[in-house]
């Protein structure tokens, strides 16, 4: 009507003939369908990787899968001169050095977490929980520079002859104070998953609504009463998952851990003792591994490690995503 | 409902209280710690030498970590040629065509859990996969191992920030008769530059710390590196080999070589996480 015919260059006459249009028309099509197809192409790769991962390492650990078979998992055995090759005494390291990084980060990053969230003000929690998250930005192969020349020997001199004089009896604390050895791995995973645990669980705290903290406050409780009966409550699956973040993190690190363990194939139940976990044996013998069965057994090592971690990851995917439908919003 | 006495309630509060604020600030401490001890031990090993000169063997002075310097910017140059742009383009799919499909969450699900991979495994990976059929080491395997650890986080944080886009932008191209290509390229892209940049940052100082996978892939060197093809120098499994070694020296040279990764990763980190928290804010 009338704003039709205010555009004086508007066309008039018959719209334009279709032939005209019609090849621009398809050559952006197929452009765009191309342009699809690429980034759709790129994107599966990431899927095709993990398959490639478990296809791979299981294709290269085939004669230690063939040659050992179920026994390879339940045998501490580990002679790279007679063949024996056993993932037990690798599994309970790896699995040893985690729990002992768990039970110490867990219940220090939540402490931090409640600290940074409810107790200071929120510029200052937030400067320190950058800090704090610096510890995960540190390369692995640092914690492990420093957990050998300055940690390992504090370690020897202080903290272990002091554990040894008040639990001197337990099997935990036997041995000589040597420094390097599980306790020391255990601990430095724990430093190492602590900014993992803290991030997620200060963002869980967040999340609770202030009302429901304030009404608990407004019937007189104490701060700790808060935090054990409505905020830790309320983030309970989103802790779980905090959890899950660290364990993953931890069953999988390396270079850290291969420098201060003491990277023995013996398993012992003192704390002190060297041990290894399948990472760290990975890292010390694959580039020795001359023979096809001691480079089969190690990367049926691998195989392993690959088939944990993945688990936890899948577990801790799905413990977020069903936690994301409940509340209706992510992390 | 039985009471507990109002001292019991305020003595236990003061005592968690107490506690987390300890617990916060052993945080603290070690990361002051390990800070400051790659501080002070990484500067009296960094001198001219350090940067310019070959290594030496245990024992004979001077010496330093050209090659491995050099050997590192390019296998971590090389990752980032490789994994970057398929990276963006898988998020590009995610963010722009993908969104809510089946495929896209699946995409996204495996992405997650490749990142959450032992780079370890990756390095295993990809000796199967490269250094085993080839028979030999090289630098190549090594930049092909960061970039598997490198893509997933690119595909993600490119999700993100092209998410971050306004609508209107796309829709407003699209309008004027632009290809879905043009629009992504030449306008979101525009938009979101700064945002995808950092992404790339993240995943270098991700990647550029990794030992593990290297020590499988890229192996070492004492040599200048002729090409990629061969064991390639680089300052990580440098710092590795030197500091197992029983040599004073060559465990002075890899201090020096974990301040220098230990400055490179934390800077890149710093810059990328204050402009992503703007971003937050803005």
């Amino acid at each position: 009507m009338e704003v039709t015919s205010s555009f004086p260059g508007a066309p008039s006459g018959a719209p334009s003939p279709p032939e005209v249009i019609k090849p621009v028309a398809r050559a952006r099509k197929q452009g765009d369908t191309l342009f699809r197809w690429i980034t759709i192409g790129s994107a599966f790769v990431v899927p095709l990787l993990i398959i490639g991962l478990f296809y791979s390492l299981t294709d290269l650990s085939m004669p230690s899968l063939r040659h050992f078979g179920l026994k390879f998992i339940f045998s501490s055995a580990w002679n790279p001169v007679k063949q024996h090759f056993g993932a037990l005494s690798s599994i309970y390291g790896t699995l040893v050095s985690t729990f002992i990084a768990m039970i110490l980060a867990v219940p220090l990053g939540l402490a931090i977490s409640l600290f940074l969230v409810e107790l200071v003000p929120p510029a200052i929690g937030r400067v320190m929980g950058s800090a704090i998250e610096l510890l995960a930005a540190i390369p692995s192969i640092i914690y492990g520079m420093w957990g050998l020349f300055v940690f390992a020997p504090f370690m020897a001199d202080h903290v272990q002859p002091f554990l040894a004089g008040i639990g001197g009896d337990l099997p935990f604390f036997k041995g000589p104070p040597m420094g390097i050895g599980m306790l020391t791995a255990g601990l430095i995973l724990a430093l190492m998953i602590l900014p993992f645990i803290t991030s997620v669980a200060s963002d869980v705290f967040r999340m609770v609504p202030v009302q429901l903290k304030e009404s608990a406050y407004g019937m007189g409780s104490t701060t700790f009463e808060v935090a054990r009966k409505v905020t830790v409550r309320y983030g309970i699956d989103g802790i779980v998952g905090a959890g899950f973040l660290g364990l993953g993190r931890a069953l999988g690190e390396t270079m850290a851990v291969t420098f201060v363990i003491g990277n023995s194939h013996r398993i012992s139940a003192s704390l002190f003792n060297g041990a290894n976990s399948i990472a760290s044996t990975l890292a010390n013998e694959f580039t020795e591994a001359s023979e096809p069965l001691y480079l089969s057994a190690l990367v049926e090592l691998g195989l392993i490690l690959l088939v944990i971690t993945i688990g936890v990851q899948i577990l801790s995917q799905l413990w977020l995503k069903r936690m994301r439908k409940k509340s209706g919003r992510g992390l | 409902m039985q009471r507990r006495p109002a001292t019991f309630r305020k003595l236990s509060n003061a005592i968690v209280v107490g506690l987390s604020g300890f617990s916060a600030l052993i945080g603290l401490f070690f990361l002051g710690w390990i800070l400051m001890v790659v501080i002070l031990r990484g500067l009296s090993a960094i001198s001219i030498d350090f940067f310019t000169k070959l290594p030496t063997p245990p024992g004979v002075a001077g010496g330093g970590l050209a090659n491995a310097l050099v050997g590192t910017l390019l296998i971590t140059l090389m990752a980032v040629l490789l994994g970057v742009p398929l990276g963006i383009l898988g998020g590009v799919y995610l963010s722009e065509f993908g969104e809510r499909s089946k495929v896209a969450a699946t995409i996204r699900f495996a992405s997650n859990v490749l990142m959450g991979t032992p780079s370890i495994i990756i390095g295993v990976f990809v000796y199967a996969l490269m250094v085993f059929p080839m028979g030999h080491f090289s630098g190549y395997a090594g930049a092909v191992s960061l970039a598997v650890i490198m893509l997933p986080v690119v595909v993600r944080t490119t999700e993100d920030m092209l998410r971050l886009v306004p609508n209107t932008l796309r829709e407003s191209a699209l309008a004027l008769g632009a290809p879905r290509w043009k629009v992504t390229f030449q306008v979101v892209f525009r938009a979101a530059r700064s945002g995808l940049l950092t992404g790339v940052l993240l995943a270098i100082a991700r990647v550029s710390g990794e030992t593990a996978p290297l020590l499988f892939t890229a192996l070492n060197s004492p040599f200048w590196m002729k090409s990629l093809s061969g064991p390639t120098a680089n300052l990580t499994v440098t710092i590795f080999n030197y500091a197992m070694s029983p040599y004073r020296d060559w465990q002075q040279q890899a201090w020096g070589a974990s301040l220098l990764i230990m400055m490179g990763v934390l800077s890149a980190t710093i810059i990328s996480r204050l402009y992503l928290k703007e971003k937050k804010k803005g």
